[in-house]
């Protein structure tokens, strides 16, 4: 029977339910918060986990199957549009619909967005458990999913703007979800406006090609379908370089790079699921993903493509940086982050597109296992986040730890992890594609990765407990429904770069080739810089290990001996307060004393509105001292009145 | 009471009038009708300063008011035919008569032009709007912001446009720099704001800046974005004073470093403000994000720069929506209000509609473009040559 109903279900169909199963789980949960109250609160999150789970599993599911389809056709390549929905703004002339494209770049990103969203839904059962705000949570991280999916599988740049601020709204609403605490709130804001001032040169990108395509002959439909921009890239080649510009000033907002990275590191103050799913394994890669998406586009402009690559090479070595002094556990993930996604900027800067979307699926393998397993740290240390209040939790977390310890191997790059391949990848190819000073800085980072990794790894659980003697007997392993999560995830870190050369050739007729002179093979070549890169990890990795296991007073020492830079860095170069100093602090000072205070009250309504009121009032007493009253006065003025009029006429 | 609803309905009269009315004389009578009671319900229904904000609003109204009087006696004796039908005016301002003399119009244009700049209200005309709304009662400021100040742009699209196209697109630069002003100053003065409701009505003017800046653009979809960005501000900055109005009800006072935690106390209240202050921040998904956009597309074809500095008012308008629900939702629970009651179904039921139709406009705006285009275009026909 259920194959019977199969057959009456368009691949179309399956392409809707993936973005909209989340919407409907969102829907139900918001209901459920919203008469919270009036349920017994076991059932009622009972209820919530169960919706909550369902959709993004189901969402999976469908992607699967879609995928399964699409492959399985042969001689052609896995795409597929949906066709619009609907009109949804639209005069004469031009429209811009609601519809869905599914392709190989979709079709990865949707699979590693529901497969990892799901895992993290059911990580969270455990780690929110308790919780007052439980379905709301649920509500909110469903419709995160929503939003994202959205966002990856739309079909026009509008569409896709509509999926990239609703994460915004959904990063917002999570990292303040408690909201009590007045700085996660502001946390919450800070990320929304400073994702903002990315959108800003989003949508001027999006306006510029807009402007640039009224008028023009251009085949197809809508214009801002991404369909029609690839086949109309031609028309949008003098605005190319600006254009590509604006959008990735959009993708630094959104994707944490320099000099919009500033809100990631606070957006840590959302609930750990919550990082791992939005600020590690999806949403931050929406500007990788986007960039990839126009490749089309950026490849016009060479210029765009190395600006791009030099801020990711530039963000990644000092996120790096700052890593390396970070205390707070999920600091140093989130600046990790940072670094890793300027990895993946760095690839597509240099063309290798496909090298940077196969680091962003390993990456979202490995960073969300390392944040769910501090978060099981933090769950068991009832809060605790401090890196040097921890040590030792190797014992009393053992599956927690085995995990975050491969992640953590994954992340720095050693064969056979997953981060090995892909990392790998990127260099090469920034290596082979002649940009050597990028390959440098790649390298460089590599070898810090691999040292604040396992710096932050030695400090939670070798060595000795450093947590007080009261908390001690508090520490559990976390309950069952975070180990699985963490478990798959862990496998996956293990075995997710083992798909290298197959998701190399799926992605391969999306991107256009960037024409390289030539290309001898060089494999040997490949191969010695792949055995360097992993000798130098492991080295750095050992070096952090013995340091702050071995000898836990070098670290003292060698912060005192190096007391200037090592405050700079523990203070992030002090960015936060240069941006303080030159952005909020005047912007404050333009508008409240020198626009509303300066301006608005006393010269335009002070000078200008009551200012014409006082001139005809004074007008008007002088007008009044004449009304006197008396008719002498009046006969007066009569007559010399009259002797005028008549001195008039006579001469 | 007994006062009170008989303006309020006179007042409707009067706004309804305006917006129907297709003679000059007739729009001007009822435009005047709606001032009287205006002025009534501000002065004895207001707050403290009810009398000053009452005359500031009285006056500067009557100032556009008269320029307005004397275009229509010009119309009227320089037409053809003696007329007051705009229908007639728009026929013959093109063509032919004594109408057509450039000094004339450009001066016809500015009467017009200024006293419906006063009512929107443009900068520098702007500053009777926050005395006028800070002052008058909760239901007033929402009649006020939803409908009122779209009589202004209204009257733009209604005469100037088409009755004097040739002036119009001569001026068009300005009516987009002052879009611009508007929607950057509204938003910087929005943000300097400590009373909760003189932070709307300056982000009111903010918003009004969108409607000139679409005007501006002679395109299609900144016309239409124009037109549905009136509307659109009207449901939302309706639902933002029926907002302030609720918790003023119960803490009788606006200060917005008063507040803190309510999101805890009143949780529905907290989401239907959310509701309206993401509407208001051009959320996507919601109306206000279509009819920014729609200006925005269309503004950037003819006034790139303008419009770039414009999109500036986008951040600066996320930055103080989210800073004041901040202040007023999040945080620790101010203990003075620990018992306040929730909205009660009553105040519901006036939010609920207004924030149906901005989900529904956000997800499916052509219900009113297709309503509005056929008009809009046949306006901007006269620009196209």
């Amino acid at each position: 029977m259920i194959l019977g109903l199969l057959q009456h279900i368009s691949i179309q169909n399956l392409i809707w339910l993936i973005c909209l199963l989340p919407l409907v789980s969102s829907c139900i949960n918001w209901l459920l918060s919203a008469s919270s109250s009036k349920l017994p609160s076991k059932a009622a999150n009972s209820l919530a986990s169960f919706v909550g789970i369902s959709g993004p599993l189901l969402a999976f599911f469908s992607a699967l199957i879609v995928f399964w389809v699409l492959t399985g056709i042969e001689n052609s390549e896995a795409f597929a549009i949906t066709g619009p929905l609907y009109q949804w703004i639209g005069f004469g002339g031009w429209s811009i619909d609601i519809g869905l494209r599914v392709d190989q770049l979709s079709l990865v990103m949707a699979l590693v967005v529901t497969g990892v969203g799901t895992l993290i839904h059911i990580y969270s059962i455990g780690y929110m458990r308790g919780d007052d705000g439980y379905p709301r949570y649920f509500a909110e991280l469903n419709l995160f999913l929503f939003f994202m999916l959205l966002l990856i599988l739309a079909d026009n740049l509008i569409l896709m703007f509509v999926g990239w601020e609703g994460v915004g709204l959904c990063s917002y609403l999570l990292i303040g979800f408690w909201f009590s605490d007045i700085e996660k709130a502001k946390a919450g804001k800070k990320a929304f406006v400073v994702n903002r001032i990315g959108d800003f040169a989003f949508i001027i990108g999006i306006f510029l090609i807009w402007k640039m395509l009224a008028g023009q002959p251009i085949v197809g439909g809508s214009p801002l379908n991404f369909e029609t921009l690839e086949r109309n890239a031609a028309f949008l080649l003098p605005i190319a370089t600006p254009v590509c510009i604006a959008l990735f000033i959009g993708a630094c907002g959104k994707s944490a790079q320099i000099p919009l990275y500033v809100w990631l590191p606070d957006a840590m103050a959302g609930p750990t699921p919550v990082s791992a799913l939005i600020h590690a394994a999806t949403m931050v890669t929406a500007g990788v993903y986007m960039i990839a998406r126009l490749n089309f586009l950026y490849v016009l402009s060479p210029l765009a493509l190395n600006i791009v690559a030099y801020t990711g090479a530039a963000t990644a070595l000092f996120a790096a940086t700052i890593g390396l002094t970070q205390r707070d556990i999920k600091k140093v993930l989130a600046y990790s982050t940072i670094s890793q996604l300027g990895y993946m900027f760095l690839a597509e800067g240099v063309g290798a597109f496909g090298a940077g979307i196969f680091h962003l699926v390993t990456h979202a393998f490995f960073k969300a296992a390392l944040f769910l397993g501090a978060g099981s740290v933090i769950h068991a240390l009832h809060g605790e986040q401090d890196l040097f209040n921890m040590g030792g939790l190797k014992k009393y977390l053992p599956g927690t730890f085995a995990v975050f310890f491969v992640a953590a191997l994954a992340i720095s790059g050693i064969w056979p992890l997953a981060g090995f391949y892909s990392k790998d990848e990127i260099l090469w190819q920034v290596y082979e594609r002649g940009y050597t000073g990028l390959w440098v800085i790649g390298f460089i980072t590599a070898g810090m990765t691999a040292f604040y990794m396992f710096r932050a790894t030695s400090l939670a659980f070798f060595g000795n407990l450093r947590i007080g003697e009261d908390k001690k007997h508090h520490i559990h392993e976390s309950s069952i429904s975070m180990l699985v999560p963490l478990v798959l995830l862990g496998v996956l870190s293990i075995s997710g770069g083992w798909i290298k050369n197959s998701i190399g050739t799926f992605l391969e007729p999306r991107f256009a080739s960037v024409t390289l002179e030539e290309v001898t093979h060089h494999e040997n070549m490949e191969h010695i810089l792949a055995v360097i890169s992993v000798l130098w990890a492991a080295h750095w990795a050992f070096v952090a290990w013995i340091v702050y296991v071995q000898k836990p007073s070098w670290p003292e020492a060698m912060a005192n001996k190096f007391r200037k830079i090592h405050s700079l860095l523990m203070n992030k170069y002090f960015v936060d307060e240069i941006y303080d100093a030159i952005v909020i602090k005047p912007l404050a000072w333009i508008s409240e004393t020198a626009l509303w205070k300066g301006f608005d009250i006393p010269i335009i309504d002070n000078v200008g509105v009551n200012g014409s009121g006082r001139v005809v009032g004074f007008f008007g007493k002088l007008a009044a001292v004449l009304q006197t009253g008396l008719t002498p006065h009046y006969l007066f003025f009569m007559v010399i009145g009259i002797s005028i009029v008549v001195g008039w006429l006579v001469f | 009471m007994k006062g009170y609803f008989p303006l309020f309905l006179l007042l409707q009269t009067g706004m309804t009038g305006v917006f129907v009315a297709l003679d000059f004389f007739l729009f001007y009578f009822f435009w005047e009708v709606m001032l009287l009671p205006m002025y009534f319900l501000i002065g004895i229904w207001g707050g403290p300063r009810r009398e000053y904000a009452a005359i500031k609003f009285f006056l500067y109204t009557l100032v556009g008011s008269v320029m307005m009087l004397l275009v229509m006696i010009a119309f009227y004796f320089y037409s053809e035919g003696n007329t007051f039908n705009i229908l007639t005016l728009m026929d013959q301002s093109v063509h032919i008569g004594p109408m057509t003399a450039h000094n004339f119009r450009l001066l016809c244009w500015l009467g017009l032009m200024i006293a419906f700049a006063i009512k929107v209200p443009v900068f520098p005309f702007h500053t009777w709007l926050p005395d006028a709304h800070v002052e008058a009662p909760t239901a007033i400021s929402v009649i006020l912001a939803g409908i009122l100040l779209k009589m202004g742009t209204y009257g733009m699209i209604r005469f100037c446009y088409p009755i004097f196209p040739d002036i119009t697109f001569e001026f068009a630069k300005w009516i987009a720099v002052f879009g611009m002003i508007n929607i950057v100053y509204g938003a910087l003065c929005a943000m300097a704001q400590k009373d909760f409701k003189r932070l709307i009505a300056y982000s009111s003017i903010s918003h009004m800046g969108f409607c000139l800046l679409g005007m501006a653009s002679f395109t299609n979809e900144g016309m239409n974005g124009a037109v549905l960005q009136m509307f659109n501000h009207g449901t939302i900055t309706a639902q933002l004073f029926l907002i302030v109005g609720i918790i003023y009800d119960r803490v009788h006072h606006r200060d917005l470093e008063g507040f803190g935690g309510l999101a805890h106390i009143m949780p529905r209240y907290a989401v239907w403000t959310a509701i309206a202050f993401f509407a208001a921040l051009g959320l996507p998904g919601l109306s206000g994000f279509i009819s920014e956009a729609l200006v925005f597309l269309g503004a950037f074809k003819m006034w790139p720069w303008y419009t770039a500095v414009s999109v500036s008012g986008v951040v600066l308008t996320a930055a103080y929506v989210l800073w004041t629900y901040q202040r007023v939702f999040l945080g620790k629970i101010n203990e003075k209000y620990k018992n306040l009651p929730e909205i009660s179904w009553r105040e519901t039921v006036t939010l609920a509609p207004l924030a149906l139709i901005v989900v529904i406009l956000g997800v499916y705006p052509k219900a009113m473009l297709d309503i509005m285009n056929a008009t809009l275009v046949g306006i901007n026909q006269l620009f196209v040559k």
